[in-house]
């Protein structure tokens, strides 16, 4: 039987090894985030368009990205954009533009379900009042898709931010590899993995409790 | 640039192209895959029942409790705790092979999702379904094994498909114990021949072959169950997820 010792834990190992990675995996889940909800409502946009060739571009992207490990998108990127742009870039820059990538087409599927969500006598009453295209969708039907979606939005960010931990594959320097690294310098490594749990634990539940939350106020609306 | 396919019957050394190691690893994929499901499968359907029993709160608190708990825990972090922590905890587990411990582990990850689909396809039922079952006077077990689990079933297959072709995506992080999958395959290959765009482009295409494949599969499995005169589902339903 292990006998758990967590007396090496100290504000010093906290600042020294895991805010590092923790501020690391927050600035990933938040520009992912981001970033994918900004690049996935193009593509939702493009796969409602009218045009036979930006839909057929949007699905092909969205079924792609959805039918491969992240994994194994991350090797991908990692691999090709110093091909691509003769220099490397770093772990941390490669995660930052894999997770946009792979999220913006997660993003796209919801955003697309958000704006189907819309009543179609909106879009129908923007155009009888003269509107464009352009202002009838950033009027009028994002702003109510954005606002139905919220919930799902969160929730998938959520799951992004769990996912953020993969980055493990090319070593960028995320939380999880903030506990192992204070784990093998401190000896400790069965104790580092329980309390990096908890902590992931406690960030996610705290966050999908709130989600919940939300939603039934939502409802009652 | 060009591709060089050769590169798929060089030998890595250890007597076997890598075409031949592809190949393993795909097996390897496939079974750990394969396994998982048949963990996930068993211990989401129970989790997601106890979860929707009547009178049962300690139960249902009980289900709840386990798929928070494998839903806030990303399955990396999860899989370490299977390969890493558990066996020194309890010394017994020390004889479990890794793959074995990788199994348990996506297994029981995917058991917590398959749980709340199984719930909502139970709650989703009218309820005089359930109400019908009592007035025949079935048994608890009776009512969940001849009323509402086979109508539960053919609602959720959809979102099942889709969870299972996750639990296949997500067999890609038994790389981080090192299992020869796929994506071990893919990240020691490139090491050693430098020829990255080609194995991943053939990892890539083998993954895509397996969703596909389990895809068609489940979704012919819908259609055979299909109640006649049932209105088809409508497409897979909006999940969050990898």
């Amino acid at each position: 039987m292990l006998n758990l010792d967590v007396s090496f834990l100290s504000w010093d190992l906290f600042n020294k090894f895991i805010l590092k990675g923790l501020l690391f995996s927050l600035e990933l889940t938040a520009v992912a985030a981001l970033g994918g909800l900004f690049f996935g409502t193009l593509l939702a946009l493009m796969r409602l368009s009218n045009s036979k060739l930006l839909k057929a571009l949007s699905a092909t992207y969205v079924n792609g990205m959805r039918s491969i490990p992240l994994v194994m998108v991350i090797l991908w990127f990692y691999l090709l954009i110093p091909v691509l742009i003769g220099k490397s870039i770093g772990a941390e820059w490669s995660a930052f533009i894999t997770f946009i990538a792979f999220e913006a087409a997660f993003f796209c599927e919801i955003m697309r379900a958000g704006i189907e969500s819309v009543g179609k006598g909106q879009k129908m009453a923007a155009q009888a009042l003269g509107m464009t295209y352009a202002q009838s969708m950033q009027l009028i039907v994002l702003p109510q898709a954005f606002r139905n979606m919220v919930p799902v939005l969160l929730t998938q960010t959520i799951v992004l931010f769990q996912d953020t931990s993969l980055v493990y594959a090319i070593g960028a320097y995320d939380l999880l590899k903030g506990f192992v690294t204070a784990g093998r310098i401190y000896g400790r490594p069965e104790e580092v993995y329980l309390l990096a749990a908890v902590v992931y634990f406690v960030m996610c539940f705290g966050l999908s409790t709130f989600v919940k939350h939300l939603q039934r106020k939502m409802s009652l609306v | 640039m060009t591709l060089e396919w050769q590169v798929f019957l060089t030998d890595d050394g250890g007597g076997r192209t890598y075409l031949e190691w592809l190949l393993q690893a795909w097996g390897w994929t496939l079974g750990v895959a394969l396994a998982a499901w048949c963990v996930a499968i068993p211990c989401g359907a129970l989790i997601g029942v106890m979860r929707t029993l009547q009178g049962a709160p300690v139960l249902s608190r009980l289900g709840q409790a386990w798929v928070e708990l494998f839903r806030n825990i990303p399955l990396l972090v999860q899989i370490f705790l299977w390969y890493f922590v558990l066996p020194k905890l309890f010394p017994a587990m020390q004889q479990f092979s890794s793959f074995w411990l990788v199994v348990i582990a996506l297994g029981l990850f995917t058991s917590a999702r398959i749980a709340e689909q199984f719930r909502a396809g139970i709650e989703s039922l009218p309820k005089g379904q359930r109400y019908a079952g009592m007035a025949l006077g079935f048994k608890t077990w009776q009512l969940y094994r001849y009323v509402l689990l086979p109508a539960a079933l053919r609602i959720i297959l959809p979102p099942l498909t889709s969870e299972s072709m996750n639990l296949l995506k997500n067999s890609s992080v038994a790389f981080a114990v090192s299992i020869t999958e796929l994506t071990m395959f893919a990240m020691q290959a490139q090491e050693e021949t430098s020829r990255g765009i080609e194995i991943y482009l053939a990892v890539t295409v083998l993954y895509m072959i397996s969703a596909l494949t389990i895809n068609r599969l489940l979704t012919w499995v819908e259609v055979r169950l299909r109640i006649p005169g049932q209105p088809s589902s409508k497409g897979p339903s909006l999940t969050t997820g990898h």
